[in-house]
């Protein structure tokens, strides 16, 4: 667990020093809510057109962090300092998706409270409890499988159009999920009944995904 | 086999009252959707395979096994639209959870292409290739299950509602067109292996000519005289 | 730390079992290219091995396995007393590798870099320990600004800094002299030189450099061995040859 820690800790340091992923990320989610306020037309949302425009948006914005996880490790030759070091190879894995699941729950942060400023009537602060545990599994599962999907694409030729491509598809039932259990907590009034299923389909999703990255994960390191 | 169970398709199948001749498209879509599927499946586990024994071939069935599972694929999806707009009058319906967790899953695989395309050392490429074939593999029952949780069905499942009430005849013609199509594709996949193979030997009888033509050699000789280490 | 003159080569005294480093026969494709085919050279406890090779030969593959990071495709490799790549998590912290690239965050201080590595290889006194180090490399005042601020030579020396920190038993050397002003140079030669009593291998395109250090030689060519035989039988020109004329 120790080199978890060290390696969380410097990434969490460079991006306290550098700001590159987390107010990049919470500026792309404030005027991607701007664009769909006009090309909705629309002052108000609720239900599940709101919980659509968010957790699309949210995603969109993870997309941005994702890219740039492996960056310090690939410019600065970084890769091969930790896998010569004594660690275990996954505590990259889990030190990376650690870090992507901070910077997501980061701008939440910021993107929820502006989401229900431009288009909530009102029922967000019910709604919040319930909310930040639908955002914490979302969460998990974007940040495994986008940890694993950016140590697949830091080896080829087009990362950055490469990652997305592959990660669309692969967090389509986080998205499913996180809209479903989003959609009544959004509702006018503010309803809970179906919220527990679709939070059981996160937990399983980022269960198996979770086992699966670990799994496979050394074999992307070796050369 | 599979003409037979073309022939049977045809000649032997009863019509189906409501939807008339374009029904038959349901032994198609249907056979061929399977089969891609676990064809997908399987190319996870053939990767597993390589990443265990790191032997290449692994890595080249996994390959030709995603390759006609995406060809197939292209078929569902468009027997798919010909089925549908046959029976609902649109080329695309979002209210068929399992053709849209197809659509979902053929995307996925698609990009398998340029994932191997893009990555230059042949090693790596190998077993990159695998990962992604184990991981896509797991997605897909994942996937399945998200989807058709997500969509209120309305709409007739042929499997489904009649997978008890398929009359005697359409349910053989039903499973010699799965029976059918299954043996297509191993068909095409060992074609595909074997084409592969070829491919693979000739490069390296041709590189082995160019390298014993060249002067130099294989290898070029020592310079310095190594003494025996003494003992 | 003061540079104690370089022991004069000797040829080795049959100890079969004090080898550093085994190869036999080791060797690594690309493809169906091979990067290194059929290497075999030994090395024994505390000497130096230099290698030449023009670029291409495969040097820096074969630094790369010895410092684990890739796998051979066939023979056998054997590390410290270890197996590679069975045994690979015993070499690790026992390996010191100062490559082309300083292995630093550019964003964080030399200071902070090295706590880093620090904690991964668990050094016991780490505090201690790299003020000793940037203290010995001239460092200390320059120590907390980030890396993107610093020189190539500086950041070289912060390299070595981190390549040491662990006290590694083997040394692998990858033109360890590269961006140094004569001053770094010397500076670092207590750390990384003939004199620490390290295993170290160095790979150098400067010939007399090598020679000098070296206990034994082995020349590479095409991924082939061109030479491997105890410093004291090779000369500066059987080194040039391998070079095929374009001489460093």
């Amino acid at each position: 667990m120790r080199p978890v820690g060290a390696i969380l800790r410097k990434d969490l340091l460079v991006e306290l020093r550098t700001k590159e992923s987390v107010p990049s990320m919470a500026i792309f989610a404030v005027t991607t809510f701007v664009i769909f306020h006009f090309g909705l037309d629309r002052d108000r949302l609720e239900g599940e057109l709101a919980a659509g425009v968010l957790w699309v948006t949210i995603l969109f914005a993870a997309i941005l962090g994702i890219n740039r996880i492996f960056v310090a490790e690939r410019e600065q030759g970084g890769f091969d300092g930790i896998l010569m070091a004594p660690i275990e190879r996954t505590s990259l894995l889990i030190a990376k998706a650690g870090a992507l699941f901070t910077y997501l729950l980061a701008l939440e942060l910021v993107a929820l409270p502006v989401f229900a400023l431009f288009f909530l009537s009102d029922g967000f602060w019910e709604a919040l409890p319930r909310l930040l545990v639908v955002a914490v599994l979302a969460d998990l599962g974007l940040a495994t499988v986008g940890a694993l999907l950016a140590s697949i694409a830091v080896h080829t030729r087009a990362r950055d159009l490469l990652l997305p491509l592959l990660l669309l598809p692969l967090t389509l039932p986080v998205m499913i999920g996180a809209a479903a259990a989003t959609k009544p907590l959004l509702s006018i009034p503010l309803e809970t009944s179906g919220v527990g299923k679709w939070l059981a389909v996160l937990a399983l999703y980022d269960l198996i995904f979770g086992l699966l990255a670990y799994a496979v994960f050394d074999f992307l390191m070796e050369d | 086999m599979l003409a037979t169970a073309i022939a049977l398709v045809f000649f032997y199948a009863p019509n189906d009252a409501d939807q008339g001749f374009v029904q038959k498209i349901f032994y198609v879509h249907v056979p061929l959707a399977i089969v891609a599927l676990i064809g997908f499946v399987v190319a996870g586990l053939l990767g597993v395979m390589h990443l265990r024994t790191r032997d290449d071939r692994w890595d080249y069935r996994s390959y030709v096994a995603i390759h006609m599972g995406v060809i197939f694929g292209v078929g569902v999806l468009i027997t798919g639209a010909i089925w549908a707009k046959a029976a609902w009058g649109k080329w695309w319906v979002w209210d068929e959870p399992t053709l849209v967790s197809f659509l979902i899953v053929f995307l996925l695989y698609v990009t398998y292409y340029p994932l191997r395309y893009s990555i230059e050392d042949p090693q790596r490429r190998a077993r990159y290739a695998s990962v992604f074939a184990i991981t896509a593999g797991a997605f897909v029952p994942i996937n399945f299950i998200a989807v058709r949780l997500a969509e209120n069905l309305v709409h007739p499942r042929v499997l489904n509602q009649t997978a008890g009430d398929m009359p005697g005849e359409m349910r053989l013609t039903f499973l010699v067109a799965l029976a059918g199509m299954a043996l297509l594709y191993m068909t095409l996949v060992k074609l595909e292996l074997t084409s592969k193979h070829a491919r693979g030997q000739l490069r390296r009888l041709r590189r082995l000519l160019e390298e014993e033509g060249s002067p130099g050699g294989a290898a070029p000789p020592p310079i310095v005289t190594v003494p025996a280490k003494p003992e | 730390m003061e540079v104690e003159q370089a022991e004069p080569a000797q040829v080795s005294e049959g100890e079969a079992g004090t080898e550093a480093i085994l190869l036999r026969e080791v060797t690594r494709r690309y493809g169906e290219r091979e990067a290194l085919h059929a290497v075999s050279t030994s090395l024994e406890a505390g000497r130096t091995l230099a290698v030449f090779g023009p670029n291409g030969a495969g040097k820096t593959t074969l630094l790369r396995m010895l410092a684990t990071l890739l796998v051979p495709h066939a023979g056998t490799l054997r590390v410290l007393g270890s197996d590679l790549p069975r045994e690979s998590h015993r070499v690790r912290p026992l390996v010191g590798f100062l490559s082309h690239d300083p292995l630093l965050y550019r964003d964080l201080s030399g200071r902070e870099n090295l706590a880093f590595y620090a904690q991964l290889y668990e050094v016991a006194d780490a505090a201690a320990r790299i003020a000793h180090l940037l203290e010995a490399t001239g460092m200390t005042r320059r120590a907390d600004e980030p890396i993107r601020n610093l020189s190539r030579g500086m950041a070289q020396r912060l390299a070595v800094c981190r390549a040491v920190l662990h006290r590694p038993r083997l040394l692998l050397l990858d033109e360890p002299r590269a961006h140094l002003d004569p001053e770094a140079a010397s500076a670092v030669d207590g750390l990384i030189g003939p004199g620490s009593d390290a295993t170290r291998v160095l790979v150098t395109h400067d010939v007399e450099h090598g020679l000098a250090e070296a206990d034994r030689v082995l020349a590479l060519r095409a991924g082939h061995v061109a030479a491997d035989a105890p410093a004291a039988h090779v000369s500066a020109a059987d080194i040039r040859g391998v070079y095929g004329g374009a001489v460093a």
